[in-house]
């Protein structure tokens, strides 16, 4: 099969692998047709994360069709098409028994800290992702569910990490009735998460990013207010000036390692690998928000140490939520959304790159050309 | 004397949009206004149905020596196998993966830096095949040209500030390589 391989630090290039195989009898080999690359899989591509090994395939937001079924699996049966959480995770284990599925304790044996994610390095278990035609499921009892017919692959797709992962992100804020919420990023994350704000009942929604196109995105996308910091001296003062002094009620961070704003900050982290990741907007985050307000936290960061200001968090009495996302419990809800119209995830989709040009997708991703806000990765078996 | 700003009063000055008009002008505001009616509330709820038919998943076997966390009690039912550890960089984190728990810095500092051995590693080893590494197509550079690269960086775009290292750390390695082979063959060929 087709499969982007990892060579080394902004290294990808496409190579035959074999087929995956079943290695458990629980496993589902799934054949990607739509795959797409996340933000957070720019931290891989950058070198930051560690144990990214060369020879991996990346990759955790894909849908496809079953392609065979291992001896134990009763829920699916080959030609399904399926839809795959980023997650990993055996749904017996005592955290996903209590539905913290994002943080198995039985499919990553090299970190307790976190639990099993596609393609993203073996600090997350060790498993190849779906920038590929191919890919290995575990638990597939579990995880994977069927696309249902009146869903378009494109919002599925999204639903597999950007779309739960953002509105995860507003839940964790707390949001009450009329509660001014900021979202630092303009990103897919960023933008669901100011989304989501309104539907919870936020009063107020403001979104930062440097990016102007992105934050056109989030005005015309997200009915947000839109801040680029960029223009300002200091973003956080003037979100004191815009709340009247007060800080927002609620703070989003959905940038996560590299994030800008500060050079030493983003060198530090994403060039010399020296923090586990650029907590710019996470400080920004903990100086704007008011006191005794709520930081939710959604952006990626690695195991590595950070620079964070956390005696403003204690000094602020702070409440700061965040974890990775447990796909699967936000579904039913965000299928619901999707059927009423009140989100259209494709609608941040703005490039479908064929897998072998997956190198140019990653560059142009990174470098963030041609308005990129959500480039999809189209398999050559689709 | 002006009034002064909220935090220095009881309630906020601003009058906020009503509610009418936000359900007016955003499509499902306040559908998900009850936060105990929101997905994934509570955050833990016991007996979940997963889907899961077992109480304790069978066990993925285990081919060849499986590295794992020191804090784990023992190899974890399923495991990713898309790279056993090899060479000097399988040393490392081996040792890494051994020697220092999810605590120590040393852990993940030893697994920074295998990656680093394991890029140079594989780099020279492809030139020992039939397609080695080439930095040009592997980098992407090409979508410069077809993802309007100059165009794309104009505006008040902050990252300008730092991209210029993005090149130093991709080629610079192959360019201190090129001139260290090349001092190396001046050598060779210098001697008498």
């Amino acid at each position: 099969m087709r499969a982007m391989v990892y060579r080394g630090p902004y290294k990808i290039r496409v190579e035959e692998k074999d087929i995956p195989k079943i290695e458990h009898p629980n496993d589902a080999i799934i054949r990607v047709t739509t795959g797409a690359i996340c933000g957070s899989d720019l931290h891989l591509y950058h070198g930051m994360m560690p144990d990214t090994r060369v020879g991996t395939t990346f990759g955790h937001e894909f849908v496809g069709v079953v392609h065979q079924v291992g001896s134990s699996v009763q829920n699916l049966i080959p030609g399904d098409r399926v839809m795959v959480p980023f997650n990993v995770y055996c749904g017996s284990c005592w955290f996903c028994s209590r539905g913290l599925y994002s943080n198995c304790h039985n499919v990553n044996p090299n970190a307790t800290a976190v639990g099993g994610i596609y393609g993203y390095s073996h600090t997350c278990g060790g498993y190849d992702g779906g920038q590929a035609e191919f890919v290995r499921v575990p638990f597939a009892d579990v995880g994977p569910s069927r696309i249902p017919d009146w869903m378009d692959e494109e919002d599925a797709v999204l639903l597999t990490d950007a779309l739960p992962t953002g509105y995860f992100g507003a839940q964790l804020g707390d949001i009450v009735e009329g509660d001014t919420v900021v979202v630092f990023g303009a990103g897919p994350v960023g933008l669901f998460a100011a989304k989501s704000a309104w539907l919870m009942g936020a009063g107020r929604v403001i979104v930062i990013d440097h990016l102007d196109y992105r934050l056109e995105k989030a005005r015309s996308f997200a009915h947000a207010e839109t801040f680029n910091f960029a223009e300002y001296d200091d973003i956080v003062v003037h979100l004191k000036k815009e709340t009247d002094y007060l800080g927002a009620d609620v703070v989003i961070d959905a940038v996560g390692a590299e994030a800008d704003g500060n050079f030493l900050q983003h060198v530090t982290a994403s060039k010399l690998k020296l923090q586990g990741g650029s907590p710019v907007a996470l400080n920004w985050a903990i100086d704007s928000v008011r006191k005794g307000g709520t930081v939710s936290v959604v952006g990626a960061y690695g195991p590595i140490f950070s620079a964070v200001k956390f005696g403003d968090a204690v000094n602020k009495g702070l409440t700061l939520r965040m974890n990775q996302c447990p796909v699967k419990r936000q579904w039913p809800r965000l299928f619901e959304h999707i059927r009423n119209g009140y989100l259209k995830p494709s609608d941040l989709v703005t490039h479908r790159i064929p897998l072998e040009h997956i190198a140019e997708g990653y560059h142009l991703f990174s470098a963030k050309l041609d308005n990129v806000i959500k480039p999809l990765i189209i398999s050559t078996t689709a | 004397m002006t009034e002064p700003a909220t935090p220095y009063m009881a309630s906020k000055k601003a009058t906020p949009e009503s509610s009418v008009a936000l359900r007016a002008r955003i499509p499902g505001w306040g559908v998900d206004l009850d936060p105990k009616d929101r997905p994934s509330f509570p955050r833990e709820q016991p007996g979940i149905e997963t889907g899961a038919h077992w109480k304790f998943p069978d066990r993925q076997p285990e081919m060849q020596p499986r590295e794992r966390s020191i804090e784990h009690a023992m190899l974890t039912p399923a495991f990713g196998t898309s790279a056993p550890l090899k060479g000097a960089s399988g040393a490392i984190r081996g040792h890494a993966y051994r020697r220092y728990s999810e605590g120590r810095a040393a852990h993940w500092l030893l697994l920074i830096a295998a990656d680093r051995v394991d890029a140079w590693e594989n780099h020279l080893k492809s030139f020992a095949t039939l397609r080695p590494d080439n930095p040009i197509t592997e980098t992407g550079i090409g979508s410069e040209f077809s993802g309007n690269g100059l165009k794309s960086r104009t505006g008040k775009r902050v990252d300008a500030n730092h991209s210029w290292l993005d090149p130093v750390i991709v080629a610079g390695p192959w360019v201190l390589a090129g001139l260290g082979a090349a001092a190396v063959l001046r050598a060779v060929r210098g001697r008498p």
